[in-house]
């Protein structure tokens, strides 16, 4: 068991370095000539070769990575080519907000969607299955920003109870906080949650089929403890799965969401940075996405083998 | 007064796509008191007024105590299951939820329905382990099912359908899927907990010998109705339904010497067909001739052309793997296999299309070895033109020959594997190997997925096969007595080693490998009686509590062994003798000593003191 | 026939035994689908049909200016212009009309976009799973690293690195969407390379490709085609947030994306019924996935569910 939680471990590291060269060939793709950008148009061709070399932007690409990759590595993350200004601070602010974010979308939705699922699982065919099975299907396959936008024209324009724009400031109250993220909170957890109940929904009922179950309802045992006993702890290692994707999509993946609402996250940060052909401000942002995505991934991985009695118990 | 249980017209039915209902059960009626009943068919599911999704019941009654459970409320209906009537499946390994301890799987019912707190439903289900003598009682319960082994397995499901006393125990098939061995086993284990606990049982099964172990009541059904019913004495001794006839014959004859016909000598050649040499093989990294997992040691094989050579042993000896090794499937981590005389290479990726062609292999499960989404026509078809080159309307001819040499319809070249039965997929699925024109063909338990009745018909053709093409076969086999009906010699395989090997009416005949003796003693007889019998004898007395322990040093059956030699058997290799021409026995005693034992089988046994796998509570010396 | 073991049988009995057994499972059933699904299929189909005749039968031209007044209600009529079914947009275009033509970008784009991503992603997987080794270990680690970033951000880089034309839209789409393809692939290849029937062939001395395409592929292809439908979903999501966030399809070439986007300041400015102006669109996209999923929802096997229902 030890060997495959190291293994899981190991292959996540290759992963990431894999992620660091895409990340860093794909962000010198980007067209535009940051020393240019810069210094403006202005720009002596001498200035421009000084900053290239003071940047070391002038030398072979594979020298560029490794040295990239060495500062990554000590925790440097270098400065903001357009601000000047150190990524780190940058980021750290950015982080800050999106995480909270997250974390509060992960508390609310994450036992809401679990509990939903099973629910829906325990009651096959009857009306609480087949309103949860539809509203989730119309919920996953509509674009989030159509929510969002909905969200907003009932909420903020037509009631006018939240504000359209979310908002942080240190010196808000609990209260005057929960209020400014209400919008971006509701349309996130709607999202997630929507995945999520399908995904347990159809895990519990997969492993129904199972000849245990059926041993189950043979002896006598009720709906709610087959559901909850015999079928779920059989599940959790896909239910977790499907936890930390959607997990790594609140910490990654909630573009639009941040864009509708002005939310000041690490995705807008991000988007800016494309915009601006800020490279590092990219680089470093990218890194922190995959990184959160293969640290969650591998921490199911880890679960979903000490959730399974065969590798936590062997022979 | 009403019965215990009784069944009254009952019917079983399926619907169709098209809404036309389709009767399974077509109206059945039998009682059972506090006794035994055995019934041949789904009705199982049915006592539990349950049945498969799907199905339903359109008539008929079933009570307990009088009570119709078919017409009760769903909730009722719960409050028996696993409480009044409790339900024993075929597989136990896949019974058993993988997630939760097997104590707490076992005490379930009975502190679900109350009839036990959770602290005396434990040291009801320790008493019951105790009862069906498994290891360890006291921390069993705390183990996961994936930790004990399916002989294990398949007794405690005994105790969790026990736990709460219940009036009526429903045992569907459950020793079809063990090792002799093991069943028998599990079959004393039943009987005597049954008796104990003086529950009435009904017991489904097609394997009659077992019937006559457990039963005092038979019922026979066929197509859905009761052909024949009565006290089992009578039944076994005085069939009248010719379908019990066609269940009696398909009863496997206890392995005896001369119950084979062997093939001519026409197809004799020289030199073997294939040969293995001291070949070891096995799983995992190999290092200096030795691979991570041994799975067979030290394997000296001959095959003669146009002989059938049965190799025997229980699961996990390693049987399948030596089909694989000759086959190039699984390469030998030391040792060569030659075919015709020529040196074959290890891997079938570097063998030549002519040598892949002449050994042919059959697999087991024919559902998974015929491709679902390609027609009989092009599965058969596809060597013919591979090995060949036959192609266009010649081909539709070979293919038209080969489905009536396997006896079926031409027809069948248009459909696809799903559409034909079991034995049918089975067929097709030897067809296929006899298309490549092979000279050897390996077959991988080709039978035991079948029930009895299609197997001895695939065991029939495969006769005919031998005679008329000259092929040689590897029979691979978990079952003495149809190896014994077929082969001209057998292979006996014990934990990876070879045991005993020799012409089928020499290995079937004293001087016996105590090992070849257990397994010859544990085929159920036709008889009443017989289970009482054998379980007085020295051989299963030692030999069945205990499982395959794989060694690296002594004789791997020492840990079983009644007439094993403390000191000697486990710290060395056995010796191969050879009593008569091309028999050997691998075992430390010499053939005199075998001999006299067979003649006074009460002698001093060795091992009772160390019976039990796990140290204590020791099985008893009968 | 010798016969020492069945003496109590006769013959014929025998025989005839063999051709009355009952097939394991019965003939493969059509597929039936239930009402919902059969409502699936009509308005993909009705899509599909608009892919193709959308732009020949709309009432106007995708960049026609009507010229009278924007975020006109739905069914309201413009002097010597006609009727405009669902309102007109910000730039005094008939919305309707848009939607038309739309179709054939978002719809038409989407599926290019998902039948080059099962290409490369079904080529790879299957590679992955029949080739083993250090195949498998090279192509699934660049996977993994595709499959970390996030999709969005990643269709982000590209267009803006590579600029914003369709063929490289559709590239980007099939990338993104192919590691996920790639990973299915790879696990039904491996589930079905295990197959006995599979390593028969094998043992035959068949090559790679018969391995391939004669016996994996056909096995796959059923359970891919359910996923096709749910890749395709998301493709459609993906290109909608991307023209959303103003980098998919550019004007005035309609898309369903990209007019509510435009259309978003109906909200606050327009003023009854012409509100609904971002709406439309926003439904035609949902119309169209909700359609997609109904029906995978109903070929997808409705395991367990049965026996579920048995549960007390």
């Amino acid at each position: 068991m030890q060997r495959m939680v190291i293994q899981r471990i190991l292959i996540g590291l290759v992963t990431l370095w894999v992620v660091s060269v895409l990340v860093f060939v794909m962000t010198s793709l980007l067209p535009g000539d940051v020393a240019q950008i810069v210094l403006g148009q202005s720009a002596t061709p001498e200035s421009l070769a000084a900053y290239r070399a003071e940047r070391g932007l002038d030398q072979p690409l594979i020298f560029q990575y490794f040295g990239w990759l060495g500062n990554m590595l000590t925790g440097d993350l270098g400065t903001s080519k357009a601000g000047g200004a150190s990524i780190s601070s940058l980021i750290s602010g950015r982080l800050g907000n999106t995480m909270y974010l997250a974390a509060v979308v992960a508390i609310i939705s994450v036992p809401l969607s679990v509990g939903l699922g099973l629910l829906a699982a325990m009651y096959p065919g009857t009306w609480i299955d087949k309103s949860l099975t539809f509203g989730t299907l119309a919920l996953i396959s509509v674009p989030e920003f159509f929510i969002a936008t909905f969200m907003v024209l009932i909420f903020a324009v037509n009631l006018g109870w939240l504000p359209a724009i979310a908002r942080v400031a240190e010196e808000d109250t609990f209260w005057e906080m929960a209020r400014g993220i209400a919008m971006p909170l509701l349309v996130l957890v709607i999202v997630v949650a929507a995945q999520m109940i399908r995904m347990t929904r159809a895990g519990i009922l997969n492993v129904m089929n199972a000849p245990y179950i059926e041993m189950a309802i043979l002896k006598g045992v009720r709906r709610n403890r087959i559901i909850l006993r015999h079928a779920f702890f059989n599940t959790i290692g896909p239910i977790v799965n499907v936890i930390a994707l959607n997990l790594a999509y609140l910490v990654s993946g909630v573009v639009i969401v941040e864009t509708i609402f002005a939310y000041p996250g690490l995705a807008k940060l991000m988007i800016d940075g494309v915009q601006t052909r800020d490279l590092p401000l990219v680089q470093a942002t990218a890194m922190i996405f995959c990184g959160t995505y293969v640290i969650l991934i591998i921490l199911a991985d880890v679960a979903a083998i000490l959730a399974n009695p065969r590798l936590r118990n062997p022979k | 007064m009403a019965e215990l249980f009784e069944i009254d017209n009952l019917q079983i039915a399926f619907r169709k796509e098209d809404g036309t209902p389709v009767q399974i059960v077509k109206g059945v009626s039998f009682n059972v008191k506090a006794g035994q009943v055995v019934a041949l068919s789904t009705i199982s599911m049915a006592t539990m007024a349950y049945c498969r999704p799907g199905l339903h019941f359109p008539g008929g009654e079933v009570r307990l105590h009088g009570k119709d459970v078919l017409a009760m409320e769903p909730q009722d209906q719960r409050a028996i299951r696993g409480n009044k009537v409790a339900y024993l499946a075929q597989s136990a390994a896949a019974t058993f939820n993988p997630a939760i301890t097997i104590g707490e799987q076992v005490t379930e019912a009975a502190v679900l329905h109350g009839t036990l707190s959770q602290e005396e439903a434990n040291i009801r289900a320790v008493e019951l382990y105790r009862a069906l003598e498994l290891p360890d009682p006291d921390r069993l319960g705390h183990r996961y099912p994936h930790q004990v082994s399916g002989g294990q397995l398949q007794r405690l499901m005994a105790a969790m359908a026990l736990v709460s006393k219940p009036d009526l125990l429903v045992l569907d098939e459950p020793t079809t899927a063990l090792d002799v061995t093991t069943q028998i086993e599990v079959l004393k284990a039943f009987k005597k907990v049954i008796q104990e606990e003086g529950s009435a049982a009904i017991y489904v099964t097609h394997d009659l010998a077992v019937v006559a172990q457990v039963a005092d009541h038979i019922v026979v059904l066929y197509s859905g109705e009761v052909q024949e019913q009565g006290p089992v004495e009578q039944i076994i001794n005085n069939p009248k339904h010719p379908y019990t006839k066609r269940l009696m014959a398909a009863v496997k004859p206890t392995p005896t010497a001369g119950m084979g016909d062997t093939a001519d000598q026409k197809h004799d050649r020289d030199v073997p067909n294939i040969e293995v040499k001291d070949m070891t093989a096995g799983y995992g990294g190999i290092v200096n001739g030795k691979p991570a997992i041994t799975v067979l040691r030290d394997i000296n094989v001959k095959i003669k052309n146009s002989h059938v050579v049965g190799v025997i042993g229980e699961s996990g000896c390693g049987k399948s793997t030596l089909a694989r090794v000759m086959a190039g499937l699984l390469p030998a981590a030391k040792g060569e296999v030659f075919l015709d005389g020529k040196k074959l290479e290890a891997d079938l990726k570097h063998r030549s299309q002519e040598e892949l062609q002449k050994i042919q292999f059959v697999y087991q499960m024919a559902d998974t070895a015929l491709n679902p989404r390609q027609l009989i026509g092009d599965i058969l078809g596809r060597p013919l033109e591979f090995y060949r080159g036959i192609k266009g309307k010649e081909r539709r001819e070979e293919v038209a020959k080969l489905l009536r040499l396997v006896e079926l319809p031409v027809e069948f070249e248009s459909r696809f594997p799903s559409e034909l039965s079991g034995g049918q997929k089975q067929r097709v699925n030897m067809a296929r190997a006899l298309a490549a024109n092979p000279e050897i063909m390996l077959c991988d338990e080709v039978t035991s997925a079948l029930d009895s009745i299609v197997s001895s018909n695939v065991i029939k053709l495969l006769k005919k096969l031998r005679d008329q093409t000259g092929v040689s076969f590897v029979f691979i086999s978990h079952d003495l007595s149809t190896v014994g009906s077929f082969a001209d010699e057998i292979v006996v395989l014990y934990a990876g080693r070879v045991v005993e090997q020799g012409p089928v009416d020499e290995v079937l005949a004293p001087p016996y490998h105590p090992y070849t003796r257990l397994l010859i003693s544990s085929v159920p007889e036709l008889r009443v009686g017989w289970l009482e019998d054998t379980m007085q004898k020295r051989e299963m007395a030692a030999g069945i509590a205990r499982g395959v322990e794989i060694t690296d040093t002594g004789c791997p059956f020492y840990n079983r062994c009644p007439i094993a030699i403390d000191g000697t058997c486990d710290k060395e290799i056995a010796p191969t003798r050879e009593p008569t021409p091309e028999h050997y026995i691998s075992c430390h005693r010499t053939m005199e000593e075998i001999n006299e034992i067979e003649q006074n089988p009460q002698q001093i046994l060795h091992g009772f003191e160390k019976a039990a796998p796990d140290g204590d509570k020791a099985a008893k010396p009968v | 026939m010798s016969d020492t073991t069945q003496s109590a049988a006769p013959e014929d009995d025998t025989a005839k035994s063999i051709y009355d057994e009952l097939p394991d499972a019965p003939p493969k059933k059509k597929l039936k689908l239930s009402w919902t699904g059969k409502l699936g299929v009509a308005i993909v189909a009705f899509w599909i049909i608009m892919v193709a005749i959308g732009p020949l039968i709309s009432p106007f031209h995708e960049a026609d200016i009507i010229g009278d007044d924007s975020y006109l209600p739905l069914w309201s009529t413009t002097e010597g212009e006609g009727l405009h079914v669902l309102g007109t947009d910000y730039l005094e275009r008939d919305i309707f009309s848009r939607i038309l033509w739309g179709a054939r970008t978002t719809v038409g784009i989407s599926f290019l976009a998902t039948i080059l991503a099962y290409l490369m992603g079904v080529t790879a997987g299957i590679a992955a799973a029949v080739k083993k080794g250090w195949t498998d270990m090279i192509l699934s680690r660049i996977n993994d690293a595709i499959l970390s970033l996030p999709t969005i951000m990643l269709g982000l880089l590209i267009v803006v690195a590579l600029g914003t034309s369709i063929p490289i839209l559709i590239g980007t789409a099939a990338i993104i969407y192919a590691s996920s393809v790639y990973r299915i692939a790879r696990a039904y290849g491996q589930e079905i390379m295990v197959m006995d029937y599979v390593e028969s062939a094998q043992a035959r001395g068949e090559t790679i490709w018969w391995i391939i395409f004669r016996e994996v592929l056909p096995n796959a292809a059923m359970p891919l085609a359910t996923d096709f439908g749910l890749r395709l979903v998301f493709i459609v999501l993906f290109i909608s947030s991307l023209s959303f966030l103003g980098l998919g399809i550019q004007p005035p070439a309609a898309d369903w994306g990209s007019m509510v986007r435009q259309n978003l300041e109906a909200m606050q400015t327009a003023t009854g019924y012409g509100i609904l102006a971002p709406v439309w669109p926003a439904l035609a996209i949902a119309s169209f996935t909700i359609a997609i999923n109904l029906i995978v929802d109903d070929i997808s096997a409705k395991s367990g569910g049965d026996l579920a229902k048995k549960m007390i």
